[in-house]
């Protein structure tokens, strides 16, 4: 009984991933502030609003949207195969992830070159001879997809250490939160792309 | 320790759920897609946050096994969230009614 309860006090996977998701509740008033500030302006200027978001390729976006919410399911699958002990599958699951998310970060850059180089960026002359509204949409488009796509990169990294972490048996089929804390923050960055495709890509 | 562990080990999502889950946000994302096509006016708005909310929540409940957690887990959820949607909202008590 004693030695279950000192067990006890060095692990507590519900108190981890309770953790786990406090931080992701700072991440959703961080994210909530760009949304706030996207409602008022939206509000304000809501043709051009709508005008703006013609610049943005649809399909782009929507290819994107499928990329994550593939990436979402097999993070979440490779949970599965580890609490199943297969090492191997789970690790290759974690691999594709990474890969989705780099064809997410792909496609980014490729729009993201293109609107530059039709000369929308924020301080450019093109984009400051705009109606307001109009610049205040591709300010908030270049922040809050940017600050999304940090996150990417971020959650890439987290992934990638899970990966490693599964090939030297520090997660392993009796313990495997560090794997779901990873899955969570991927999840998140999910989310946060269902709301921002529709603001930003289906208003026109 | 063996034993004690049990007591860790959480629910386990079989793969067949997941692609489900999966196959469901997918056609969510088309008809998000499609009804954006369509001129709802006004209406697009909703239409897409409530798409997008529903999609969330499917998020939420399965992938990140929100639906499998201890009460507390769904009461902070609610309460994060609220907290937005308050915010939000109160943020257009300045802007709308004046």
């Amino acid at each position: 009984m004693t030695t279950a309860a000192a067990t006890h006090t060095h692990r507590d996977d519900v108190g981890s991933r309770m953790g786990m998701w406090l931080f992701l509740f700072t991440e959703l008033i961080l994210f909530g502030g760009l949304f706030i500030v996207y409602a008022v302006y939206r509000f304000k200027f809501p043709e051009q609003f709508q005008l703006a978001a013609r610049e943005l390729d649809t399909l782009v976006g929507t290819v994107n949207t499928i990329i994550l919410l593939t990436s979402s399911l097999t993070v979440a699958m490779s949970i599965t195969a580890i609490q199943q002990g297969k090492k191997h599958l789970s690790m290759m699951l974690i691999g594709m992830t990474i890969i989705f998310a780099l064809a997410f970060l792909v496609n980014k850059y490729f729009e993201w070159s293109h609107k530059i180089s039709i000369g929308i960026y924020p301080q450019s002359p093109e984009l400051l001879n705009k109606p307001q509204g109009e610049i205040l949409y591709f300010g908030l488009y270049y922040v809050m997809t940017g600050l999304h796509a940090l996150h990417v990169i971020i959650g890439m990294v987290v992934l990638l250490f899970s990966m490693v972490f599964i090939a030297t048996g520090k997660i392993n089929q009796q313990s495997y939160v560090k794997l779901e804390a990873g899955g969570l923050y991927w999840h998140l960055v999910d989310i946060i792309w269902i709301f921002l495709f529709p603001l930003f890509y289906l208003i026109s | 320790m063996s034993q004690h562990e049990e007591q860790h080990t959480q629910h386990s999502v079989g793969y067949g759920r997941y692609i489900l889950i999966w196959l469901g946000l997918l056609a969510f994302t088309g008809i998000t897609v499609t009804l954006a096509g369509i001129d709802l006016g006004r209406w697009v708005i909703i239409t897409s946050l409530v798409i997008a909310s529903i999609k969330s929540i499917l998020v939420l409940n399965v992938f990140m096994h929100l639906k499998f957690e201890d009460k507390m887990f769904k009461i902070f959820v609610l309460v994060a969230v609220a907290t937005l949607v308050i915010f939000i909202s109160l943020t257009f008590f300045d802007y709308a009614f004046y």
